[in-house]
């Protein structure tokens, strides 16, 4: 019993990191440009083709393949933004919000449609030739590959973390999220730092992408699941609180893998919508957000 | 230097603004004072590109700039400080302040334009580290300031810096703005706190319901009969 209990939390964590990483772009873009872009599972599915073909066709490490996969998504990213979502970055924070909401739903469908007029509906997925290696320590075993998941995932966060606060343009993102307007009486172009914002946040959800095609599978209509995932996190972590956003992951990761021992694994995924529901009753700002933000 | 003419502005079906002509020369410090609501914050907004007039032309160093985004706005050298300062809270006192040095040509002389700053706010360059959030409510205006002049602007505008602070603060903080003038930075001041305002500057427009109704030197509005009896008692 103890022993099972271990080896979930385990999972958990793992499978945490993953939902951490996922969420973390959407929580960028949220956080700089208000724009709820619920296609980032499509995004987020995208990145998960790109690994797909960058190993079958050219027979590349899915780990090796991240740096196509930030390419390409990045300049997806940039496309979207310039050519839809920047008609709505004008308009005031809330039919922002509700207008962002609607475009990238349609956009949803478009992309999930392309998908599958290009790549079919067919399941698929990566296995390395390391898929099987496990590590096991005090009985609880870890998979080499979720392992090198957990590492790309938080070598993401603290690299994010890096930029935002070190760099001159990650200052200038930060100002914006905190007042655009004074961000813009700094010289700060504004528009810029949302494009930039919604590339950097694509690619994010790209990354993320190749870590499902290597851990579960891809298909055209997985999406939705994601940003489900990303949308609950995000909300749990805080908004526009990035080392929050993480944490949310892991505790969705353990409170999923907890619901499945110890209730049953058909619970696991509305243990994480009760979760959802329950912080947005009591904690609207998050576990680890404050008031004021 | 800044010449507006004939801005006319509205708000939807409102007219903020009706025919406003106004001139700011080269090392002017020119206030510009009325009641709330008067269309202050409005021209200000103008300048600083924030908001698009219906008509009219706004010339800085003869160029026209009326069209422009803020952000073009700022690389010509005009700042502005808006109403309550709004700082970056989450950030420390010299992140705002390498944040006010954001455009290319005053990121160059980042470390000198530090040095102006702290000389003229010596309790800046002592809180450099610490939050901004922290800061009192004077030391987040000299803040505010102090971000603005790290762009090396030639035209400083000034909304309300008065606001919200204590009389023995207000004084001070007109001191600095003075300084600042003589050292050569062409000022725009937006107050209302009339009698200090006018006290200070060299001219001032007297803006109501949208209007230009007076101008003059300071002085010469100080002894104004209207502006005597509705803003000094």
């Amino acid at each position: 019993m103890l022993h099972g209990l271990g080896q979930n939390l385990a999972f958990g964590l793992l499978v945490g990191a993953l939902y951490g990483l996922v969420a973390l772009g959407l929580s960028l873009i949220f956080g700089v440009t208000k724009f709820l872009n619920v296609a980032h599972g499509e995004l987020l599915m995208f990145g998960g083709y790109a690994s797909f073909w960058a190993f079958s066709l050219l027979g590349l490490d899915p780990f090796l393949s991240i740096p196509i996969t930030i390419l390409f998504l990045l300049i997806i990213g940039a496309l979207l933004y310039m050519l839809v979502f920047s008609r709505t970055a004008k308009l005031p924070e809330e039919s922002k919000i509700k207008n962002t909401l609607l475009v990238a739903f349609g956009l949803s469908v478009i992309l999930q449609n392309l998908a599958l007029r290009f790549w079919t509906a067919d399941e698929r997925g990566i296995t390395t030739s390391y898929a099987r290696i496990v590590f096991t320590l005090f009985d609880v075993r870890f998979p080499l590959v979720r392992l090198a998941c957990l590492l790309v995932a938080i070598a993401f966060l603290l690299g994010l973390q890096l930029f935002l606060k070190k760099t001159y343009t990650g200052k200038a993102i930060r100002a914006t999220v905190q007042n655009w307007e004074a961000a813009s009486l700094m010289g700060i172009d504004i528009h810029k730092v949302y494009l930039l914002s919604f590339a950097l946040g694509a690619a994010l959800a790209g990354v993320a992408g190749t870590l499902v095609a290597v851990n579960y599978s891809i298909m055209p209509a997985m999406g939705l699941g994601w940003t489900m995932k990303a949308l609950i996190v995000m909300v749990l972590g805080g908004l526009g609180n990035i080392p929050g956003t993480f944490i949310g992951g892991l505790v969705l990761g353990v409170t999923e893998s907890a619901t499945s021992f110890f209730i049953s694994s058909n619970y696991r995924e509305v243990a994480g919508l009760v979760l959802f529901f329950l912080v947005l009753v009591f904690r609207p700002q998050g576990l680890f957000g404050t008031k004021e933000s | 230097m800044l010449n507006i003419e004939n801005i006319n502005v509205y708000y939807k079906e409102l007219q903020a603004l009706w025919d406003i002509s106004l001139v700011v020369n080269e090392g002017e410090l020119v206030a510009l004072i009325g009641p709330n609501g008067a269309g202050k914050t409005t021209t200000l907004r103008i300048l600083s590109g924030l908001l698009k007039p219906a008509s009219g032309h706004v010339r800085f160093m003869s160029r026209l700039i009326e069209k422009e985004p803020p952000h073009k706005i700022v690389e010509m050298g005009i700042s502005q400080v808006p109403e309550t300062g709004k700082i970056f809270t989450g950030m420390s006192v010299l992140e705002n302040l390498e944040l006010g040095a954001f455009v290319p040509k005053a990121r160059r002389e980042k470390d000198k334009s530090l040095e102006w700053v702290y000389a003229i706010f010596p309790r800046l360059a002592e809180r450099k580290s610490q939050q901004a959030g922290t800061l009192s409510g004077g030391e987040r205006q000299m803040l505010a300031i102090g971000r603005a002049l790290m762009s090396k602007p030639k035209l400083l505008m000034l909304d309300e810096p008065s606001f919200g602070l204590a009389p023995i603060l207000v004084q001070n903080l007109f001191a600095m703005i003075t300084r600042i003038n003589q050292q050569g930075v062409t000022i725009l001041l937006v107050e209302q706190n009339v009698q200090l305002a006018l006290e200070l500057a060299h001219r001032a427009y007297l803006l109501e319901n949208g209007r230009i109704v007076g101008e003059g030197s300071g002085k010469d509005l100080l002894s104004f009969e209207s502006v005597r009896s509705s803003y000094l008692g």
